[in-house]
């Protein structure tokens, strides 16, 4: 079987890579890029560890294969921090101790930070819906939601400052 | 868990996918979302020797009213028919079904195609486009042919479409006036597989009674399936909770579950009666809701 050459953007920065084609994009992700945020959970596509943003749609990234995501653009939790400071994401996990072990936590702010591109104002249920599909084994549901909506919050007034600045 | 070996193709237009099924019969088999099929190869239930991805392939991703009905392109994701308006209002029973299957990542990327093709016995797409009297598409290097949904499923896993072929299209008829729809899905947890799901739909006459009715089921069979005696039960009666009973009896005289994970078979067939039972009158409901519906 022959390989494959691809190349991804990942989290701005074109990457390339000889690849069977039955590797998976989490596999390429972590053994061959070294970018190792992506947790490789239940490798099923239930546990949603392994969720990255593909295209601007999340994804997970152990039912996709590296040859799919040839010419795409991913993005990872390494991806997420900016000049040494933490995504609201991350910060509100980290204030509101959204993690105890931190396996689901990557998955779970990709997936976060997707949720809030599509709705930057959800109620309790809808980030519930929305992280329907990323499993937290502490079962720390409760102050993730919390840090969702800190870091939603976060993000639409720095929303609105960023308008305010532009118009004035 | 890793798949076995294949090689990969991603061709960029649908002459040239179809162009590699004839060459490659029997060897190749289409990747859309991969979320059915990926784990299958993991498994390695699925050995196809060449994956045919067919992301590239323009223009089978469309949602589409036309005056005879809706073509939805096989590459629609679940997201995109839950996204949309116009036919999650004429066809409840497809928003239901959209929204309930799996999680927003699945629905990102699973499209209707993929499943429709896929067949899984638990799948939900089936059981709706059975009760709709749906069709499919199905495209080959010598042309087309449109199949209906009921006669397409014809064992786990198995449908009418031949190797050479891509299921391009799914087709829906639109709602006759006074129709309402509904899919009920048990599941033990969210984002699971049915236990059992049930797709209803329901035309009301003038006079009240039931002119039209379709009942898909799925996860209690081989193969989702039409619960006709539940259907011919319904025609010229009241849409009543009595009715509704001896339909949804008829339905679980029609089903065959086994006992498994999600639960013994007893169980399962009075859970047939149960949700067909929420599905019509969910559906009878909505029946009865504003006559313009959907129009």
């Amino acid at each position: 079987m022959s390989t494959h050459h691809v190349t991804v953007t990942v989290n701005g920065t074109a990457r390339e890579a000889d690849v069977e084609p039955r590797l998976l994009l989490v596999h390429l992700l972590r053994d061959t890029f070294g970018l190792t945020g992506t947790h490789t959970g239940c490798d099923t596509s239930n546990c949603g560890a392994c969720t990255v943003n593909v295209n601007g749609r999340s994804a997970k990234a152990c039912t996709m294969l590296a040859v799919q995501a040839d010419g795409a653009e991913v993005r990872t939790i390494e991806g997420m921090e900016l000049g040494g400071k933490l995504h609201p994401l991350q910060q509100a996990f980290w204030d509101n101790h959204g993690l105890q072990c931190g396996f689901c936590t990557p998955g779970m702010i990709m997936q976060s930070a997707y949720l809030l591109e599509q709705n930057p104002d959800p109620t309790d249920d809808e980030v519930r819906e929305g992280i329907a599909g990323n499993l937290c084994r502490c079962t720390g549901y409760v102050n993730i939601i919390k840090a969702v909506q800190q870091a939603a919050a976060e993000l639409r007034s720095a929303e609105t400052e960023g308008a305010g600045a532009a118009s004035a | 868990m890793i798949p076995g070996q294949f090689d990969y193709v991603r061709p960029g237009n649908l002459e040239e996918a179809l162009r590699i099924l004839k060459d490659r019969e029997g060897e190749a088999k289409i990747l859309s979302g991969g979320y059915s099929l990926i784990p299958l190869l993991k498994l390695r239930l699925a050995q196809p020797t060449v994956l045919v991805d067919i992301q590239a392939v323009g223009g089978l991703d469309g949602i589409i009213r036309t005056d005879d009905d809706w073509r939805i392109g096989a590459r629609a994701t679940h997201r995109a028919i839950l996204d949309h308006e116009g036919l999650g209002t004429e066809h409840p029973v497809v928003h239901d079904a959209a929204g309930g299957i799996g999680d927003q990542q699945v629905r990102n990327w699973g499209t209707i195609g993929g499943s429709v093709a896929h067949a899984d016995p638990s799948s939900d797409w089936p059981a709706v486009l059975l009760a709709l009297r749906g069709s499919v598409a199905l495209r080959s290097i010598d042309g087309e042919r449109v199949v209906p949904a009921r006669g397409f499923f014809v064992d786990t896993f198995q449908t009418g479409i031949e190797m050479t072929e891509v299921l391009t299209e799914v087709r829906i008829p639109h709602a006759r006036p006074g129709t309402g729809s509904a899919y009920v899905k048990l599941e033990r947890r969210a984002g699971d597989f049915a236990t059992v799901g049930v797709a209803a739909v329901l035309t009301l006459g003038a006079d009240g009674t039931i002119a039209g009715a379709g009942v898909g089921l799925t996860a209690v069979n081989d193969t989702p399936f039409a619960a006709t005696d539940a259907e011919a039960a319904l025609i010229g009666r009241a849409p009543d909770n009595d009715t509704f009973a001896i339909a949804a009896g008829a339905a679980a005289s029609q089903a065959k579950p086994v006992t498994d994970a999600h639960g013994p078979a007893d169980y399962k067939l009075a859970m047939v009666r149960e949700i067909t039972a929420r599905a019509l009158r969910q559906a009878a409901a909505r029946a009865h809701g504003p006559e313009e519906r959907g129009r």
